[in-house]
């Protein structure tokens, strides 16, 4: 699947887009911007799932980044004020070569065995994705929805007038 | 009967993608790639062609309609019935000099209209047109929908942050916190059909209504009130349009838009509006399926019927409908319509239980899991309201956050003088 001509194309495309939208979130010099330039970004990284025929996760990672991330930081700025300050910028930079690093080395060591013969079909990955979710992985997906509830009450908590 | 399956059978237009593949295949001997390029970018084209004509169609419709709700005339001056007026507004908005602010952040400024409109125009290509006419039956297609609604509110925002004017900066910041609020609702009613019918594309489900010979619409009418009214809110039209309310922030979010970019506005507002017409009438009125009478009519005619119909009821509330407050919006989100949304994917969730574990037949459950759900659905809605009204505040009441933290009272600035404030 990933030999065919249009998806190559379609991959290097996407790729220059996300990683160069990545690029621009650190170099704008207004906050907004970055926060438009780190859409296009998961706006990319959407259509790299779509190139592996996972459009559950591709729409999944528009609706929550995009439609939710996205707009969360929006909100954050708007509450904050606008001092623009770089003093974490040499902390930052060490942590992102460090981090940067180790992801590089971890994927060139990784042997990225293929299997043999043509890849088998994809399924429809909405469904299998919702059989994983209730079954095998029942217990991280109730973990996680616990989580929710309680970030949800301690929101609650937090802005509620005494009576 | 000598049409059918010939590739000029209007009935079902992808007889006609078909006709043309299997001559390309044939004559040039066309791969499979260029044969999906073209019979995509044909499907592309009629969507477009279909919203643009539609969106400028939909300017007069909406104004005679609703003129003729609140007893005035519209638009009756240029051509017969008015029906050249739209053609005057695009003349007039396009000679119209796109105005700039100075203090405006120009690249941002000028996408922004761009950036709404892109969402507004891909949400149209899952739709089930006909039997055989999606252009893209994708599996996750509701969830596709919602994503594309919810880069419409980062697009919105882009607009109204980058005019840089304090009334579309409100008027942006009240869309994202409205269309925030009103997308839980949204996505709870879509679960309803989605778990009935098994799957999330739209052709599916409208398959699936046809395959059991019924609308959703009578199985599940609760889901469908609560999207209609999300999404009334989330298209700013009238009985929910606080982010452009003209009376209190100007034009809310496009405040400082002229000319054609104003324009792309307001036409993603008709393409919205008509949109969620073509939603409701895939999902709850079983799309291009109409029990017999789609084996005579073509069913891309019986679909845009039922937007249109659906369509119709929007501009109706639009027309007689007051504006509601913006705590009052929100209240309606949270208190009424997600409790309910909740209450309802459990019950609709039993009844998937029941259905798939014993061995009812569908002839049986269907109806009673439709007389149930109608029955509960009035009395929830009606109940429900009745609890609340009690508790909701009739004026707003001041936000709790504001005392917690105990915001100082705003002192004049130095260069005001005393005089000129009352003592």
């Amino acid at each position: 699947m990933i030999e065919d001509t249009g998806i190559v194309i379609a991959f290097w495309i996407l790729a220059i887009m996300t990683v160069a939208n990545a690029l621009m979130v650190v170099a704008a010099r207004t906050l907004l911007h970055a926060v438009l330039f780190l859409v296009l970004s998961f706006i990319g990284m959407a259509g790299l799932f779509i190139t592996l025929s996972a459009d559950f996760v591709a729409a999944v990672q528009i609706l929550v980044y995009v439609g939710a991330v996205a707009v969360l930081m929006v909100f954050a700025i708007m509450l904050t004020r606008e001092n623009w300050n770089n003093e974490y910028a040499l902390p930052a930079l060490a942590l992102a070569v460090l981090l940067g690093t180790a992801l590089t080395f971890a994927a060139l060591d990784t042997g990225w065995p293929t299997p043999p013969g043509a890849l088998p079909a994809v399924p429809a990955t909405a469904a299998a994705i919702g059989d994983a979710l209730l079954d095998p992985f029942v217990l991280p997906f109730e973990i996680a929805s616990v989580v929710l509830v309680v970030a949800m009450v301690g929101a609650i908590a937090l802005v509620r007038e005494e009576d | 009967m000598s049409i059918l399956g010939q590739w000029y059978d209007v009935r079902d237009l992808s007889e006609l993608i078909a006709g043309l593949s299997g001559w390309l295949r044939d004559t040039f001997d066309a791969g499979d790639g260029v044969i999906y390029a073209v019979s995509g970018l044909l499907g592309a084209a009629g969507i477009l062609a279909f919203v643009g004509v539609t969106a400028i169609i939909n300017i007069w419709v909406e104004r005679r309609v609703i003129g003729r709700m609140q007893n005035r005339l519209g638009p009756n001056r240029v051509g017969p019935f008015g029906l050249l007026q739209p053609v005057a507004d695009a003349i007039k908005l396009i000679q119209k000099e796109a105005l700039q602010p100075m203090v405006a952040d120009p690249l941002v400024f000028t996408l922004a209209p761009i950036a709404v409109f892109v969402p507004a125009i891909l949400a149209w290509s899952i739709l089930p047109w006909g039997e055989n006419m999606t252009l893209a039956n994708l599996n996750a297609g509701i969830l596709f929908f919602s994503a594309m609604g919810s880069v419409a509110v980062l697009a919105v925002f882009m607009a109204g942050w980058s005019s840089n004017n304090k009334f579309a900066l409100i008027g942006a910041m009240r869309v994202v916190a409205m269309l925030l609020s009103y997308e839980i609702p949204m996505v709870l009613a879509f679960l309803g059909p989605v778990m009935f019918a098994g799957t999330m594309s739209f052709a599916g489900i409208a398959h699936w209504q046809a395959e059991y010979h019924v609308w959703l619409l009578f199985l599940q009418p609760l889901p469908l009130l609560i999207y209609f009214i999300s999404a009334s809110a989330e298209l700013n039209r009238t009985p929910a349009d606080i982010a452009e309310a003209e009376s209190e922030i100007l034009a809310g979010y496009h405040t400082e838009y002229s000319g054609m970019k104003f324009g792309l506005f307001y036409a993603v507002e008709l393409v919205n509006a008509l949109l969620v017409g073509a939603v409701i009438a895939s999902i709850w009125a079983g799309g291009w399926y109409m029990f017999e009478i789609d084996r005579v009519v073509p069913g891309w005619m019986i679909f845009i019927g039922k937007t249109y119909a659906f369509y119709f009821v929007l501009m109706w509330t639009r027309g007689t409908l007051p504006r509601l407050r913006i705590d009052q919006l929100m209240a309606l989100s949270w208190k009424l319509m997600m409790p309910l949304g909740l209450f309802n994917v459990v019950l609709v969730a039993a009844e998937v239980v029941v259905w798939a574990e014993t061995d009812v037949s569908a002839g049986m459950l269907l109806p009673i899991a439709g007389l149930l759900n109608a029955a509960l659905a009035a009395i929830l809605w009606i109940g429900w309201m009745q609890f609340l009204t009690g508790k909701m505040q009739r004026l707003p009441v001041r936000p709790a956050l504001r005392s917690d933290i105990g915001v100082p009272e705003i002192a004049a600035p130095d260069h005001v003088s005393a005089v000129a404030r009352p003592v």
